[in-house]
């Protein structure tokens, strides 16, 4: 409680003063533009206790989540804090496709990038009883299917929707795309058998799968992933086939990164850039990237940037193909 | 019994002292934050969360679900003082327990709101205790179509149970759903009725509007009484406690119609909310007062109580799992979870065993520690109402404004709170009812998003909502539920024109 009130003298004591110390002199705040338990919020999560564990600060590290409007409450709250060092927030594509999909003037280019920290990969999962051994067979049968097979995902015109698109374009057909508001809910669903599948990320039907109610077919990118460790059903993450050697040449991952608000100076994001590579190395980063199966792959500086201007038009040419973009 | 020795064991795992100094700490602290308009649980767990990542697991969760808890039993104690629900789910608790504080009956409200909690409580453990692994089954059965069907019960009882003008209740709920609509809509991607403003984008929350309605607008219609106001009389001492026990076996029925209709709504993810309302419409419709209902009938505060914990409890269970939280702080518990390492879902049953089992224990005595040191302080907090309204109004508001901010850090929530102030005043003025917009405004869009999905995955026909026995029998009840009302209605009416009919010849004879 008492931190919740740090939090808002935090914010409006950075409004009026210009905090120039390029070390945090106050608690810093990491904006989660998701609710509380999702997978964003369980990184943030992660990087506090890390952060708090190792001592990387002096000062104490906060969460807060501010999800509504598909994340565009967090954005918003990061761009009116321009110059307030004490500010992070955690991102994904949703940097890119709230502001394509609501039309809000939000830009990833008025924010500082700090660093990106993971790439999140997507699967196809189906039910543990279904007939359907490989992305080949549900695509045959979602071709004969009457009405169309149903498929579930998180939120609409994000990227499991662009996803199930793009298995559209690819497969010549169509599947009635159902929007849950988690990916959780979207597995619980899918365990209950009422959608044939979903495209989920690993962490988000990792328990399903080890309970025995749910199974992967295959993962939509261009390579097998990295963790041979075994997860369920003598299976390991690195065992699952990519879709493409299925037949359905569809491939798509996720950024995972922190950014800070407008405005800051050089020493500043200097500061968050050396922290987050520090956390990166730390063991039990390792451990989170490996339980979650998430790809390490951190880059800062340049090298973040040019990431993201080319994951940006990748995602402004699959929302317009797709008819996403708000008019 | 395998599970029975596993739960001995828990016992002896939550019996340690330390694990019983944190249940004690986060009781308190559940209070604390119960008590606070707009703090709430989840924010009150989501805070302390970080403070647990240094001990182990067990008591960690431990503490977080004292927390829990205390808020729980927190949340009825504003409630009924001063007509403001700290939690969603303590709506409900008002509409009696703020008349009986009124009338100087503040500590026996209270003991009763305490118990029922406990009572429901107990039960949701015990359910989870026993059948969880089937009753997970069970869950798994809800599609998008059933979770409307659900909901559709909840208003169909509401409207159908309701004793106000049905036309009024109607009205109330539609402006609920308007309410809710605004905001981004999850089906289609696109914000609605923001009218380009970024503060109407998060939507109305449902506390703002709560603090509001009933908070601020008790106090305008208090003030419109004239300032005189005189604190009101409670007597203080522990005697209550067992004067009130004693008469609460009477009402058995109703505390076992809340218990079974909480662990129901719990289990389902229509939750602790519509749990509270339907156990309150369930008991005004049944009870042998059900006149009284809304004039401090200590009935009124223990049926939405008892549903209300009876609910909150088996959410944890779908949580436990299925890995799908039951509620907001079920959620932040979930963030706990999975930041420890351990995995909701079906395995946590059979890989963590000591921890699963550690955490029903705890269950057991949280909700012990927790009556004990709530029923301790029903004197100091029925004492406040001795407080001349003079000195305790400015407090509340203040105490209101500063619950709005909180939510999320926003000046403009104040001024929203406010208006809904003035909303809720002119409702209670014209004699509308608050509950149903609240109702429509809490479960409104989680409705209307399950309807749709159901219709997407149907291709439009509205055929899946009688597809299957469990959908049909939700559907039917709820349409039952929704003529109950009007037909009893109409019977009465007909029965007292016919018997109008015959009293004048019987007088001329």
């Amino acid at each position: 409680m008492k931190q919740q009130w740090l939090a808002a003298t935090a914010i409006l004591a950075a409004g009026i003063g210009q905090a120039a110390a390029w070390e945090p002199n106050k608690p810093v705040e990491i904006v989660v533009p998701f609710s509380a338990g999702g997978a964003s919020d369980q990184m943030a999560r992660t990087i506090q206790g890390i952060i708090q564990k190792q001592q990387f600060t002096k000062q104490p590290i906060i969460v807060v989540n501010k999800p509504a409007a598909g994340g565009a409450e967090g954005m918003l709250d990061i761009q009116k804090s321009a110059g307030d060092p004490h500010k992070l927030i955690t991102t994904s594509s949703g940097i890119f496709m709230t502001p394509m999909a609501t039309k809000l003037a939000l830009n990833w280019t008025d924010y500082t990038p700090v660093a990106m920290l993971a790439q999140d990969s997507f699967l196809l999962w189906v039910n543990a009883k279904s007939p359907y051994k490989s992305a080949g067979d549900l695509m045959t049968a979602a071709k004969a299917a009457n009405p169309a097979m149903k498929i579930g995902g998180t939120s609409s015109k994000r990227e499991d929707n662009l996803l199930v698109f793009a298995m559209e374009k690819q497969g010549g057909t169509k599947f009635a795309y159902i929007p849950y508001t988690s990916g959780g809910q979207a597995s619980t669903q899918l365990s209950g058998g009422h959608v044939e599948a979903t495209t989920n990320n690993p962490a988000e039907d990792l328990a399903n799968w080890r309970g025995g109610a749910t199974r992967p077919l295959c993962v939509f990118a261009e390579q097998k992933m990295a963790y041979t460790e075994k997860v369920a059903d003598g299976q390991s993450w690195a065992d699952i086939p990519t879709c493409a050697s299925q037949g359905l040449n569809v491939s798509y991952q996720m950024l995972r990164g922190m950014f800070m608000p407008g405005k800051v100076s050089k020493e500043q994001q200097a500061f968050y850039v050396d922290l987050f590579k520090k956390v990166s190395e730390t063991p039990e980063w390792k451990e989170y990237l490996a339980r979650n199966a998430l790809a390490a792959d951190y880059r800062d500086g340049e090298a973040f940037v040019s990431f993201l201007k080319a994951d940006e038009a990748k995602h402004e040419k699959l929302m317009t193909e797709a008819g996403f973009m708000a008019k | 019994m395998d599970d029975l020795a596993s739960l001995i064991a828990g016992f002896q795992v939550a019996l340690s002292w330390h694990n019983i100094g944190f249940m004690a700490v986060g009781v308190i602290l559940g209070i604390i934050v119960g008590v606070l308009p707009g703090l709430g649980g989840p924010n009150g767990v989501a805070i302390l969360l970080p403070l647990t990542f240094g001990m182990d697991p067990t008591s960690a969760i431990i503490l977080l679900s004292s927390i829990y808890w205390g808020a729980l039993f927190g949340g009825a104690i504003t409630s009924i003082l001063f007509n403001i629900p700290g939690e969603a789910w303590s709506v409900a608790t008002t509409f009696d327990g703020y008349p009986m504080a009124v009338q100087g009956k503040a500590a026996e409200a209270l003991t009763a709101a305490f118990t029922a909690s406990f009572i429901g409580a107990l039960s949701g453990v015990v359910l989870i205790t026993f059948v969880a692994p089937l009753v997970a089954q069970f869950a798994l059965k809800f599609g998008p179509a059933e979770f409307f069907a659900v909901f559709l019960l909840t208003f169909c009882s509401f409207i159908g149970m309701g004793r106000e003008n049905r036309a009024k209740i109607i009205a109330s709920l539609c402006i609920g759903f308007l309410l809710a609509a605004v905001g981004l809509d999850s089906i289609s991607g696109d914000l609605r009725m923001t009218f380009g403003s970024t503060e109407l984008m998060r939507g109305f929350d449902f506390l703002i509007v709560v603090i509001g309605l009933f908070g601020v607008s008790e106090i305008l219609l208090t003030v419109e009484e004239g300032l005189v106001f005189k604190g009101k009389q409670a007597r203080i001492d522990l005697m209550v406690v067992l004067r009130t026990w004693a008469g609460l076996l009477r009402y058995w029925a109703t505390l076992l119609r809340s218990a079974v209709v909480g662990m129901w709504m719990g289990v389902t993810p229509g939750g602790a909310i519509a749990a509270s309302f339907m156990g309150y419409g369930l008991a005004k419709r049944f009870s042998k007062h059900g006149k009284n209902f809304g004039k401090g009938e200590i009935e009124g505060v223990l049926a939405p109580e008892t549903a209300a914990h009876a609910a909150g409890t088996s959410a944890l269970l779908p949580m436990l799992a299925l890995g799908i939280p039951g509620s907001a702080t079920a959620a932040v518990l979930l963030g706990g979870l999975l930041v420890w390492g351990l995995q909701p879902g079906p395995m946590l049953f059979v890989e963590q065993k000591e921890f699963v089992w550690g955490l029903i224990a705890s269950m057991y005595l949280g909700n012990l520690a927790g009556l004990i040191i709530v029923l301790a302080t029903v004197p100091l907090f029925a004492a406040i109402m001795r407080i001349p309204f003079s000195f305790v109004a400015p407090v509340i508001l203040i105490v209101c404004a500063i619950g709005a901010y909180t939510i999320s850090n926003s000046i403009f929530d104040i001024w929203l709170m406010l208006i809904f102030g003035v909303v809720g005043y002119v409702f209670k003025k014209l004699d509308y009812p608050l509950a149903p917009m609240i109702l429509a405004l809490v479960l409104g869009d989680r409705a209307e998003d399950a309807f749709r999905q159901a219709l997407l995955g149907s291709g439009g026909s509205l055929g899946i909502f009688w597809a299957n026995g469990l959908v049909t029998t939700l559907v039917v009840l709820a349409l039952l539920l929704l003529c109950w009302g009007p037909a009893s209605d109409a019977i009465a009416a007909l029965r007292g024109r016919g018997r109008s009919d015959i009293e004048p010849a019987e007088a001329a004879r």
